[in-house]
């Protein structure tokens, strides 16, 4: 039963939310109500899992005296400074001033920014070491990302302007038609092959095809 | 305490950036902080928004949702998911999300991603411009919705892997595989845009807010 | 050991000079601003000889040539012309024929990481907003969202065009704040805002609040506008709250997820759309105010540069070594 039950919850709720789209009326509506509601909170309790889930980790890594267990007490103290301090000021722990505030605004924000940030230097040593014209598909990418770059800041027009290039041919404006016509087509294609595919995979996980989700016994 | 905060959030980011001489003290310290910051902002954020501002707001409002305790007992179930021996009990929401979403999915996907992207793509040679209804005629949209069209028709042919890419069919898919080698070069040229532009915010903040050098 | 505590101990003392011992501001003259350009052109072109003669410099190399190359503009004074394109045009054209007293509905669904790509979007959308007396309702489908939304708030409250307009929380704008659940949060709130935002930031029942007096879902709001990084953001917004209860929505994304929007926007299911910095900076420009976006389009055209100068001497030194392995057999 341990794999039967969950097969059928989500046969059942699969059906309602599918159905609930055509027949917004009673019972359906309630059904998309209570769900949705659920949904929320379970969500919000899977999140506090993966929390609680590190903060076991890193307890366990600090107990066996891993490598580099100091960083576990790290990431246990500063998780425990924003729970307590965020709790203090109840449920005006967002407004401007408390140490909240503070802590998202000089310490997550920071280094959230920055570690995304540090991407833009790989991807130019990666550029230089990698993006090579092979073949002719290499060299439409590649002219591609060219017009799409110069086309796409200011200096792309000053460089135009300066070569006497006509104003219908300057970077901005092939940047304009790649985007808006060959873009939008290949996206369009890649958009329609995935959502085809998401379809089939939401039909055999309703109809119980698909069971990876439950894991092994 | 703004001078300290600005001190404190220039060393979290010289910190991170010491990443690019090499994986350092200073770096791992700023990279365990942020995690155990991050953990924390998210479960302080969803108690106070969620568990109290939707579960226990609607419990304890006048007429009470009842249906919520429901939610609630799923959601403890997710969490018994850290005890091994009754973990397997956190089966029962996780069929819940996967069944909402894949029935959520199943619909929305194929009405907006499919039908009105193929329905938008049959489009007269007269063409409108994005959402302004004006009829207008142009070789510039005549041209480009020939493209969309037959860029995306032959991207989908690319796509077809059923049939072995021979013949004429091989030739619709080569084109399409054109198309779509445009798609990912502009893709890069976009990334390369947005990882500079969070670099360019950094920096600012390191040279205007911490030191001073910008006006 | 000693060589990083002698990095260390350079990079603090260079901080510190900087800090301490530079006057500032600092403001390069347009000859110095030349020097700079030619200097780093030179470098480059060593950087190609080098290549050229299978001498691949260092990743430490490139990331000062980044570095550099995102740095150094800040202290230029140079102007460049910035070009609308027309999705971003499409959103100003929205906004501006709207009446005084609509209700617009600003979803903020990203995080500090992605800040320097929206929120001069956001800053400049609610400037553009305030100055036309429309009504702001802001909710996030991301924790950090209202966060940042009362970050740019703030921005354009400060604003003088704005400033004289003496608004008003829960009159003019309000902040509804964050709820958990992605898209089934938009399913809930076509039928009904309340049952998923029961209270503003503030702890304001809703039904106290003024400006939503006759808001109670999407039926009721004129124009739409998201600013996303990711999931959950515009693609579900595009399905459930456009595709299926009618709403007229605009979108700002970061450059990543920009691409894959243009479907959307030829199907007409987009009413504009900013695509990273340059949207942001091209919106700034519709709305003629000068930002930090197009502060940031200096830098961000150097870095280009440096980019494309990076893959064309990586491709220049591949076809020549190709020629050379051609010509040995």
């Amino acid at each position: 039963m341990r794999r039967e039950i969950p097969l059928l919850i989500t046969g059942v709720v699969g059906v309602i939310f599918v159905l609930q789209y055509f027949i917004p009326h009673a019972p359906f509506n309630q059904f998309n109500n209570w769900f949705s509601d659920w949904f929320s909170i379970i969500g919000a309790c899977a999140i506090w899992l993966g929390a609680l889930n590190l903060i076991k980790i890193s307890a366990d890594k600090i107990y066996r005296r891993r490598a580099d267990w100091g960083y576990s007490v790290i990431i246990i103290l500063s998780f425990l400074l924003i729970v307590i301090i965020g709790s203090s000021s109840w449920t005006h722990f967002r407004d401007a001033g408390t140490g909240f505030d503070w802590l998202y605004t000089y310490v997550y924000s920071p280094l959230s920014a920055t570690m995304f940030a540090l991407l833009a230097f790989f991807v130019a040593s990666a550029s230089y070491r990698a993006f090579r014209a092979r073949n002719l598909e290499a060299t439409l990418l590649l002219l591609a990302a060219f017009f799409v770059m110069i086309g796409r800041v200011p200096v792309g027009d000053a460089i135009g302007g300066a070569l006497g290039i006509p104003e219908s041919f300057m970077p901005s404006k092939i940047t304009i038609w790649i985007m808006s016509f060959i873009n939008s087509a290949g996206q369009r294609a890649i958009m329609i092959g995935i959502a085809l595919g998401i379809v089939s995979t939401s039909l055999r996980i309703i109809l119980g095809i698909e069971r990876s989700y439950l894991g092994g016994d | 305490m703004q001078l300290f905060g600005i001190w404190v959030a220039a060393f979290f980011t010289l910190g991170i950036i010491s990443f690019l001489y090499r994986d350092n003290p200073w770096y791992k310290l700023c990279e365990s902080i942020f995690v155990g910051i991050s953990a924390g902002y998210w479960f302080v954020t969803l108690f106070f928004d969620n568990i109290l501002g939707l579960f226990w707001a609607g419990l304890s409002r006048e007429n009470p949702n009842y249906m919520l305790l429901v939610g609630g007992v799923l959601g403890i179930m997710m969490i018994l998911r850290l005890a091994p021996k009754i973990g397997w009990i956190s089966r029962w929401p996780l069929a819940f999300v996967v069944g909402a979403t894949a029935g959520f999915y199943l619909i929305n996907y194929f009405s907006s991603n499919v039908m009105l992207q193929v329905s938008s793509t049959l489009m007269p040679l007269f063409s409108t411009r994005f959402s302004q209804p004006v009829f207008s005629a142009s070789a510039y949209d005549t041209i480009g919705n020939i493209v969309i069209a037959a860029g995306t028709f032959t991207g989908l042919v690319y796509f077809f892997f059923s049939r072995e890419h021979k013949g004429v069919f091989g030739g619709v898919a080569k084109v399409g595989i054109w198309t779509i080698m445009i798609t990912f070069g502009a893709s890069f040229g976009y990334t390369v845009m947005s990882r500079m532009s969070l670099l360019i915010g950094r920096m600012e903040f390191i040279f205007k807010d911490w030191l001073g050098l910008i006006r | 050991m000693n060589r990083d505590f002698i990095i260390y101990s350079v990079t603090l003392a260079i901080i510190l000079i900087l800090y301490f011992l530079v006057p500032k501001p600092i403001n390069f003259s347009p000859t110095v601003s030349s020097l700079i350009i030619a200097l780093i052109g030179l470098a480059l072109l060593y950087i190609l000889f080098r290549t050229i003669m299978r001498q691949y410099v260092g990743r430490r190399v490139v990331f000062l040539f980044v570095g550099i190359a995102v740095v150094l503009p800040f202290f230029m004074n140079v102007k460049q012309p910035i070009r609308v394109s027309p999705e971003v045009q499409t959103v100003y054209d929205w906004v501006a024929q709207l009446e005084r007293g609509s209700k617009i509905l600003v979803s903020f669904d990203y995080d500090p990481a992605s800040a320097p790509e929206l929120q001069p979007m956001a800053e400049s959308f609610f400037r553009l907003c305030l100055e036309r007396d429309l009504k702001i309702i802001i909710m996030g489908l991301w924790p950090q969202g209202p966060q940042q939304a009362e970050l740019a708030l703030q921005i354009a409250l400060q604003d003088p065009s704005v400033v004289a307009k003496n608004l008003r929380r829960h009159v003019d704008y309000v902040n509804l704040g964050f709820q958990t659940g992605n898209e089934f949060v938009i399913q809930r709130m076509g039928t009904s805002f309340k049952s998923m935002f029961t209270r503003d930031v503030s702890g304001i029942p809703y039904d106290s609040i003024p400006l939503l007096k006759d808001v109670s879902n999407f039926s009721n709001i004129d124009y739409s506008f998201n600013l996303s990084a990711g999931y959950p953001g515009t693609v579900e917004w595009v399905q459930v709250a456009v595709d299926r209860y009618g709403l007229k929505m605009g979108t700002g994304n970061t450059g990543v997820q920009a691409t894959g929007m243009y479907p959307y926007l030829r199907s007409g299911q987009l009413k504009g759309l900013l695509g990273g910095l340059s949207g942001a900076a091209e919106f700034e420009k519709a709305t003629n105010k000068v930002g930090t976006a197009t502060f940031y389009m200096l830098p961000q055209s150097f870095s280009h540069v440096i980019v494309i100068a990076f893959i064309f001497i990586g491709n220049v030194a591949y076809f020549l070594g190709e020629k050379r392995k051609k010509g040995k057999e």
